[in-house]
């Protein structure tokens, strides 16, 4: 299952400030040990919402609303995706991260993807499976296989 | 923290630590089961004191603390032993001395070392095919017996005694714990690689199994091949292992439709393709070719199902360049089903009458006598070129080679439409 880990912006964040070399090199190690997990999929630091924008959707109308915005602590400043085996796996993680912003309070916030399995058992879903079973037991090959 | 919600995070705790606590033991005390044995003692201890005691700052650490305990306890009674055994000699006592010592010196720096090592063993050829895979996922992906068993559909009955008779037979065999140098390495390695995509395989094939295990095979085999390219970066096979792997799980949504009907390759809705996994799968495969592999067996693989993955829409699809790796591939590693693939390549490249020529010599091998794609194949390419009875005929001949309803509705359709997408 694969969860992103959301790096909750500050206002340090939000003003641009660069962080400090110490928590580079600790983000940098915190990543490698993500990476030699093999849990690592992808991940990023996002530009404070200043160099951003919205767009409103509202009774059939679409409005662009630059940044930044007011809120900071409902911006997102960066994400991890992961691939674990479980929530609490994801949290494990989660918990081992260097703090993203040092002293400063912050918060780190963790969301499962949708996955095939999320959708209800139904006898749909049951036909769906037996029926990929069935196929797949005869499809030839690893590259023209479905 | 109540004691299950405790259970649950010293699982997930065993699943990232206990692959670094087995290698990093084994590197010790030089007999992966005996390892494991105490790598499981201080899990056990850690079920017991954690609920109360609440999980420490640094489980790992405190995991390799409690089993270096268990493995000096171990190590004197050994010794005392060896005081009534003379036979033990003088050899064992001094590997043992400076084991324990090992234990002050081991560091942390060593342990991709160890984990590398680790793979190895479980991958020995000394070891049968399943007894590489139930080992593999065990001491390496963190799996418990019972969560293989129902990977595997078989009783844990089964899986314990492979996981013991296998550690049994390496200890017997004095199998070393080290990674293979010079020419073995190249041929244990791909002992590794084959073990690896076996449980892909296990898991992809099965992505539609009623028990929720089983797609998660697919991800255990990634991890623990994304965990291989980082200890042997090296090595180009390893990385077109991974590019095989993600692409192919980057279609794992899009391979049914909301009928429930299988959707071949051609049909998928691309955008429902998992595109953080194929640009890391394109991510290895380059790092495969760049590490001069383009032509070793996964990386070729990789490179077809990379071909399908980099066109926007089927028709954009690169079907000269597919039909040219599978004639790589089919000099690499012969066989009557890459050779049919091959012709379907070849005649979206260069029309159905190359593609017929190549299924016409395929026609007289007797391991495909009862496949009944041969003729589905040849039906399709015998249509396109307008020669419609005989292309009725093989349809025929392949609604009488499937006894199950729901091919013969795909016949239908390749019938129907009398493409060659029918694969």
């Amino acid at each position: 299952m694969k969860f992103m880990m959301i790096v909750r912006a500050t206002k340090d964040s939000e003003a641009g400030i660069m962080p400090t070399e110490e928590l580079i090199s600790a983000m940098g190690k915190y990543n490698e040990e993500l990476m030699k997990a093999g849990v690592l999929l992808d991940l990023s630091g996002l530009q404070p919402s200043s160099k951003g924008a919205r767009i409103r959707f509202s009774a059939g109308k679409r409005t662009i609303i630059d940044g930044p915005f007011v809120e900071t602590k409902e911006l997102i400043a960066g994400y991890w995706i992961i691939q674990v085996k479980s929530r609490e796996e994801a949290i494990e993680w989660a918990k081992r991260a260097p703090a993203p912003f040092e002293d400063q309070e912050c918060e780190i916030e963790i969301r499962q993807f949708f996955e095939m399995d999320d959708f209800a058992p139904s006898e749909a879903v049951d036909r769906m499976r037996e029926r990929r079973r069935e196929f797949e037991k005869t499809s030839p090959s690893t590259s023209f296989r479905a | 923290m109540s004691s299950p919600e405790t259970h649950r995070v010293i699982d997930a705790v065993w699943r990232i630590e206990s692959a670094r606590l087995i290698a990093g033991l084994a590197c010790i005390v030089r007999d992966v089961g005996v390892a494991e044995e105490l790598a499981q003692d201080a899990l056990v201890a850690a079920l017991e004191r954690w609920p109360e005691s609440g999980i420490p700052d640094n489980p790992g650490a405190w995991l390799m603390a409690t089993a270096k305990h268990r493995a000096i306890d171990l190590f004197r009674r050994n010794k005392l032993l060896e005081r009534k055994h003379a036979e033990f000699g003088r050899d064992l006592e001094a590997q043992q001395e400076s084991a324990v010592a090992n234990f002050e010196t081991a560091h942390e720096d060593h342990i991709g070392d160890d984990l590398l090592r680790l793979v190895f063993v479980s991958c020995h050829p000394v070891l049968s095919r399943e007894a590489r895979v139930a080992l593999t996922l065990r001491l390496l992906g963190g799996l418990t017996t019972q969560e293989i068993a129902r990977a595997f559909l078989v009783p844990e009955q089964t899986v314990a005694q492979r996981i013991v008779r296998a550690k049994r037979t390496l200890t017997e065999a004095h199998v070393p714990f080290e990674v293979p140098r010079g020419l073995d390495l190249a041929a244990r390695l791909s002992s590794v690689l084959e073990v690896i995509y076996l449980i892909f395989n296990e898991g992809y094939s099965a992505t539609a199994g009623e028990d929720w295990m089983r797609p998660a095979l697919c991800e255990d085999a990634l991890r623990l091949g994304r965990v291989l390219a980082g200890l042997v970066p090296n090595e180009p096979e390893v990385h077109g292992l991974v590019a095989l792997m993600e692409i192919q799980a980057s279609r794992a949504h899009a391979r049914v439709g909301p009928a429930g009907d299988p959707i071949l390759l051609l049909d998928q809705d691309r955008t429902r393709w998992d595109h953080v996994l194929v640009r890391r799968g394109l991510a290895a495969l380059q790092r495969a070719e760049a590490l001069g592999g383009a032509l070793g067996p996964h990386a070729l693989q990789a490179a077809i199902a990379a071909c399908h993955a980099r066109a926007r829409s089927p028709a954009e699809t690169d079907w000269q360049r597919i039909a040219a790796l599978y004639d790589a591939l089919a000099q690499l590693m012969p066989s009557p089903v890459v050779e049919l693939n091959r012709a379907v390549a070849v005649s979206m490249a260069f029309g159905p009458e190359a593609g017929l020529e190549i299924i016409d010599i395929l026609a007289a091998e007797p391991s495909l006598k009862a496949y009944h794609l041969l003729p589905s194949v040849r039906g399709d390419l015998l249509a396109k070129l307008r020669r419609f009875p005989e292309a009725r005929e093989e349809f025929e001949r392949a609604a009488a080679l499937t006894q199950n309803v729901r091919e013969r509705n795909l016949l239908d359709r390749a019938r129907a439409c009398g493409a060659s997408s029918g694969l």
